[in-house]
Parts: C-alpha cells; structure tokens; sequence
C-alpha cells in the first residue's frame, strides 16, 4: 500500500452525524447543506508531523513542580493502530481533563467545585515504533452541564491524535468502564452505532496497575486506514 | 477488521491545549510570500462562534525544518480566528480516471467546536488566482456556493474569508 494512498470512508454508523437532536448545541453548529464529498488530493493524504524535540512530551499529568494532585492516580496506556490493525508510530497524541473533583483549569468553567493548584490538566505523549503509549493522570471526576435538566458528563479525558494525514485528525473523549452515567450522556450516545460507542470505553486492566501507586486502564485508538474496502461502494450511493 | 475510533465534539475546554505561538506558521523561521488569514465564524442564528479551534494545513509550500505546514489558532471574543503563514502555490489533483489535474492554492481549514460532533472540513482559495475554473474541488461546487471558500485581500497580505456553519451563507463543507 502506498503512504499517499487515499484513506477510506468511514464505516456507516461509525461516526456521529452533525445534527444531534439529544446532543442541543448542535442545533445551530450543524451544517444544514449537504456535505460534498471530494476526492483526496495531497492535501488530505498529508498531514504535520511532530517531534517531540519542538513539541515536548507531558506525561505525568498528575503532578506539577509544585505538588501533587488530589484524586485517584491512573495509569493509562494502549495502541493506536490503522484500520488494518497496523501500528501507527512517533505520532503526537493531545490530552486535556477535569480534575478529580470534575472541574477545568479553565476560565470557562465555573461549576461549583474546587480548583487543584497541583492539576493543569493537559498532557502530551507520543506513540513508540510499536504504536503504544502510555501516561500518568489523576482519575477525573464526573461534572454538571446545561444540555438538559441535571445533565451529568461522565468521567472523561479528551484526545487529540494526528496519524498520518490530514484526514486522519481525530478529536475524541475516552471513558470509563463501568461509569453510570455513559447511558445518560448525550455526547457518548451521540453514535448511531452502539458498539462504536463502546469502543471509547477504557477497560480497568490489573495489569496495568502499579501495586500502592496507580490504577491501570487501556485505551487503544483506531485511526483510518489506506485503501479501498468493500465499504467504499456502500459509501457511494449517497 | 478494526473500525476506526469515533469521533467525539472538542468541547469548551480544549483551551487547556492552547499555545498562541502555533497560529503563525512562520515562527520558526519560515520566510517567503507572509500572509495574515483570517475570518469570523458564526452559527446558524449569526451568533459569534468565540470557542472554536479552528486549524490550517497545507501541501504548499512543503513541510520542512522551518515549516510545519500546521497551524491552530482559537476564535476570540469577536468570533475572529488569525493565522501568520506562507502563500501556497498551486499543487497536484488527486489522481484517478479524469487524468492529471491541477489544484489552484488553497489551504486546508477545520472547524472543532462544543456542538460540532466531527471536524468541519473546508478549503481557502485567494481571490484572482488562476486555475479557479479548472480547480477539480471548487469545479464539484454550485458556483452560487463557490464564494463561501474564497478569501478576499482586504489590505496587501491580508485575506479574509468568513465562515457559517449553518444558514443562508453557510460554507461549504466537506466529506473527506
């Protein structure tokens, strides 16, 4: 397979649409026209590259010079593959949470939680040759939000990955497994497939834990893959 | 075979990652034909959009120790995004059954937002350039449509290009 081979389209209802009637910040955020559909081009096949010599890795986000943050100390780690099950390696992957109390270190957010002087909340680390990675955080915490009558964000931390191209820019949250709060949330449920749902979901891995230090969950990301599938004549008809 | 990882909204606090610095392509020494890109991004009811991160890409000119080609920049209080970069040149088409083809300078541009499931993808054309006609992705496009990607200079080396995600002048999305 060639490396500026155009990526395939998504699997049907592997993605969420633009217009989430559960989800209400879409209403006016959603494009009402049609999306047209291009071929790749070098544009979308390539994509930035970053070092971590210009972009320095984080990847301890459970402490700062200063101290420590309170809360539940994880241990995350996983893959991020293509579509063929193929490592993606040296790619940047972007992390951004609440603390462990379910409040950002942002301006933004004013619920009525307390602030951690030893949490910043954002991290960043890079996939070895093998496509592993893996980080240190706090646990975060689940917060209010106004999308509807006591709407609960489950326990979450966003991501942001790059893969290969510019069409494999992915912006995503991973969550956690056994969280109550997954079937109330309109932003989870905002993915017509349930199983592309559960895919979001770390798992609680013993293995990964580090005995009377941290938590372990594993959290693989799959990125789109080169070349044409059985997929790409479905994708056509509309 | 594995599905890819879907995608969920940015939401109001990716700020959290924010560092200025990446919305000028040229800080790290990059230098050649500098522009100023900007724009204003509204919604479908013509409010401001102030908590957008919007990102840049593009294949020209290409990537090297002084250029990432990537930029990323966040809507402010005014709903305005500002880039510092590079004016692309024209690159090819993608290849397949109508030949070779030729792309006139554009630049790549997603919008991430709270209430934007996915990224929007859109492309920036400079207003005069040659090869608009033939341009195999602006060609796919209504022509009453084809102004929503096209920047205007509004003094020399600046280009402005307003975007709506939703209504009357909505631009043009992308599937990619």
């Amino acid at each position: 397979m060639s490396d500026t081979a155009p990526f395939r389209p998504p699997v049907p209802g592997s993605q969420p649409e633009y217009d989430v009637k559960i989800y209400g910040s879409t209403a006016l955020r959603a494009p009402s026209q049609p999306l047209i559909r291009i071929a790749q081009s070098i544009t979308e096949r390539t994509g930035p590259h970053f070092s971590p010599a210009r972009y320095p890795s984080n990847i301890d986000i459970s402490k700062v010079a200063s101290g420590e943050a309170q809360g539940q100390r994880i241990i995350v780690e996983g893959h991020v593959r293509d579509e063929d099950g193929r490592p993606v390696p040296h790619t940047m992957i972007e992390l951004w949470q609440a603390n462990s109390c379910g409040r950002y270190h942002h301006e933004g957010d004013q619920h009525d939680a307390p602030l951690d002087q030893h949490f910043q909340g954002s991290g960043r680390v890079f996939t070895d040759e093998n496509g592993k990675y893996r980080y240190t955080s706090i646990k975060p915490g689940a917060y209010p939000w106004r999308n509807h009558h006591n709407a609960w964000r489950p326990n979450h931390i966003h991501y942001s990955l790059f893969g290969p191209g510019f069409a494999t820019r992915l912006i995503t949250q991973m969550y956690f497994e056994g969280d109550p709060l997954l079937k109330y949330d309109p932003i989870y449920n905002s993915l017509p497939d349930p199983a592309a749902a559960a895919r979001l979901i770390a798992g609680f891995d013993i293995n990964l834990t580090e005995p009377e230090w941290a938590l372990g969950y594993r959290f693989d990301v799959t990125l789109r893959g080169r070349g044409a599938t059985p997929f790409e004549d479905a994708h056509e008809e509309h | 075979m594995p599905i890819a990882t879907a995608s969920q909204t940015i939401g109001p606090y990716w700020h959290l990652l924010r560092d200025d610095t990446w919305s000028d392509l040229t800080r790290f020494g990059a230098t050649g034909d500098v522009i100023t890109l900007q724009g204003r991004i509204t919604d479908g009811a013509g409010n401001l959009i102030t908590d957008a991160c919007v990102e840049i890409w593009q294949s020209s000119p290409p990537v090297s120790d002084v250029f990432d080609g990537f930029g990323r920049a966040a809507s402010n209080a005014e709903g305005l995004f500002s880039f510092k970069t590079l004016r692309p040149e024209p690159v090819p088409g993608a290849s397949g059954p109508m030949g070779n083809t030729r792309q006139a300078p554009h630049i790549a541009l997603t919008i991430l937002a709270r209430g934007v499931t996915k990224a929007l993808w859109t492309r920036i054309y400079f207003q005069g350039d040659a090869g608009h006609d033939e341009d195999p992705v602006l060609s796919l496009i209504p022509p009453a449509r084809r102004n929503t990607l096209i920047a205007h200079q509004t003094k020399p080396g600046v280009w402005h290009l307003d975007i709506a995600l939703q209504g009357a002048s909505e631009t043009v999305f992308f599937e990619i």
